[in-house]
């Protein structure tokens, strides 16, 4: 006790230093504080270490394209899933609702036909609606039946793939306009920077800013942090849950639409593990299951890890497999961390 | 001291299914007075305040704010008339930090809807160096690293912020030690001393006598007695605790009743 009330004054002068440094900056301390700087340093680590062992390979323009690229779909979801953490929630339907979007989307350009960009929006925008409406679904029967998230989601998880199944009799749709396979599919900008990664980053920086800066950001980690408080302050918890999970719906169905224009398929059976992705690349991001805690720029690191991993074992050779078991063991170390830093937290 | 009752309750009664919480309750405190309500445990307090708060509405009686008759249907009714209550399990985010905690749900926002964290964590400054809260090293820790006394002056804080007239402090040093205890204290009597209407809940004779210059004693959900703290004891207040004679003649003082 006595060690928190006093205080030497040049210890002070040290402190007003430092809160007046947060004051200059505020957005870019609270992004870079906390343990996305460390798993940022684990990134650049193996980056490192790949560059080292096979450089001609491993650090190209192709490369980075290919390790981007390959991650921009998981991005999408996984940064919808950090506001699903943040409030303490889960959602485990994600891989399930972007089939049933990307299902759904490619029927409705079929039944539009043609090649234009008119047929593209529509696609989009039938892919958006589909995902918010699981989301809304999972929303509602999480804050106003009060089913566990676990179970709300695990149940729309079948039931959203189930019923992809049902729209396709279990065969993958194939009918995407090329335009939108050339373009956002497998476009680049300048021939350089492919579509996909730029819509990925441009999600997850506009979703940085709505998580770091703004209210609605605000009430998510105040609603994970403490339900009763937030109900308390006057939020309306209830109706802000829903938006969270519409938010995640809305983002798997948009990560369905780009998987379509990347694949020129629906890849029904390629998404059954998205969900565990997504979690584990937020989790590894540093957020917390417990809510309250986390960042964006945290699950940007958490989503190339894995991506990096595996682009690098197979360059240099390593039995990809090992992928899994990197990954394993970065999760474990990352949810060890989140641990330590509570215990360090409570203890005074 | 001003002496006419900012906020006044006149025959107050709650029930709850055949439990009479609350029966023919006056209650009043004034501008820079700290109230110091009491009683047993059942005694109903918790209920009394709540009434105020808005979160139970009562049965009969009325509710009177600078004088003009007002109902309070919610705690944003309490809240727009200056009402605030830091409720003994605080309510606050663990997570979020000091800045962040105070300004909860009312947050200031810049043209482009973005929080504008300069001004707020100003502001959350300005109003922790009036209570004189010096405890408190950074206002961007985070309130899961605060002790109980800095967390309780946090929601105090956060309370008094928002030009509030009336606040209520639910059993505010009931978790604490001795020297958090004192901490919490000093500021409840500087919140008097600034002109705020204090009413201070609380089980523990030894700070409401160190504090507050009136006691309302509750018992059974009547009030038996009303002192001025300076010419009581704390034998007269344990009498009026756990003895006070119930008056079950609706609109009779309770305080004539006993002295």
């Amino acid at each position: 006790m006595s060690s928190t009330t006093e205080q030497e004054p040049e210890h002070g002068d040290v402190l007003v230093a430092q809160v007046e440094e947060q004051l200059r900056a505020p957005a870019w301390t609270r992004l870079l504080t906390g343990s996305s700087t460390f798993i940022g340093l684990i990134l650049v680590g193996l980056i490192v270490v790949f560059s080292i062992l096979s450089y001609t390979n491993f650090v190209s323009a192709s490369n980075a394209r290919n390790v981007a690229t390959d991650a921009a779909v998981l991005l999408v979801v996984a940064v919808g899933m950090t506001f699903v953490i943040v409030t303490a929630g889960i959602d485990l339907s994600v891989g399930s609702v972007l089939v049933f979007a990307g299902v759904v989307a490619a029927r409705a350009m079929h039944a539009v036909g043609g090649n234009s960009w008119g047929t593209i929006i529509v696609g989009l925008l039938v892919a958006l609606g589909c995902g918010l409406g699981w989301g809304v679904i999972n929303g509602f029967l999480i804050s106003k039946a009060k089913v566990p998230a676990l179970i709300v989601t695990l149940g729309t998880f079948g039931m959203a793939l189930g019923f992809a199944l049902l729209i396709t009799g279990g065969v993958d749709e194939r009918s995407v306009p090329f335009k939108l396979v050339d373009t956002i599919g497998t476009g680049r900008v300048g021939n350089q920077v492919p579509y996909l990664v730029i819509i990925a980053f441009a999600v997850a920086a506009v979703f940085a800013v709505l998580l770091h800066a703004t209210r609605f950001g605000r009430y998510t980690f105040a609603i994970g942090s403490n339900e009763e408080a937030a109900r308390r302050a006057g939020i309306r918890v209830d109706r802000h849950l829903i938006k969270v999970y519409a938010l995640m719906g809305m983002l798997s169905g948009l990560a369905g639409f780009l998987s379509l224009a990347r694949f020129s398929t629906t890849t029904i059976g390629g998404h059954s593990t998205d969900n565990l992705q997504a979690i584990a690349a937020v989790v590894i991001g540093g957020t917390s299951l417990f809510g309250g805690v986390g960042t964006l720029l945290g699950t940007i690191f958490g989503v190339f890890i894995p991506a990096v991993l595996q682009n690098g074992f197979v360059i240099v050779g390593v039995q990809p497999f090992w992928q899994q078991v990197a990954v394993g063991a970065v999760l474990i170390l990352a949810v060890y961390l989140d641990q330590l830093r509570r215990r360090s937290e409570y203890q005074r | 001291m001003n002496d006419s009752p900012i906020l006044e309750l006149r025959g107050v009664s709650k029930a709850f299914g055949a439990v009479q919480a609350l029966y023919e309750v006056d209650f009043h405190v004034a501008a820079g007075e700290v109230m110091a309500l009491v009683g047993d445990n059942g005694a109903g307090k918790s209920t009394l305040i709540k009434c105020i708060a808005g979160i139970y509405s009562s049965d009969s009686g009325e509710i009177l704010y600078n004088g003009e008759p007002v109902s309070i249907h919610g705690p944003k009714d309490a809240a727009k008339l200056g009402i605030e209550v830091v409720y003994q399990d605080l309510a606050l985010a663990d997570n979020l930090d000091v800045v962040q905690n105070m300004f909860l749900g009312r947050e200031e926002t810049t043209s482009l809807r973005r929080l504008d964290e300069v001004d707020m964590e100003r502001r959350a400054k300005e109003t922790l160096q009036t209570l004189s809260v010096t405890t408190i090293r950074s206002v961007r820790q985070t309130v899961a690293g605060l002790s109980g006394g800095q967390r309780q002056s946090v929601a105090v804080a956060k309370a008094v912020m928002w030009n509030s007239k009336v606040v209520i402090l639910d059993e505010p040093t009931a978790a604490l030690g001795v020297a958090q205890t004192r901490q919490v204290l000093d500021l409840v009597r500087r919140l008097g001393e600034q002109g705020l209407a204090v009413v201070l809940v609380s089980h523990n004779l030894h700070d409401v006598f160190e504090v507050s210059d009136s006691v309302t004693v509750l018992r059974l959900g009547q009030n038996v007695a009303e002192f001025k703290t300076k010419e009581t004891n704390q034998t007269e207040v344990v009498e009026a605790i756990t003895a006070g004679k119930l008056s079950k003649i609706p609109g009779q003082p309770a305080a004539e009743v006993v002295v």
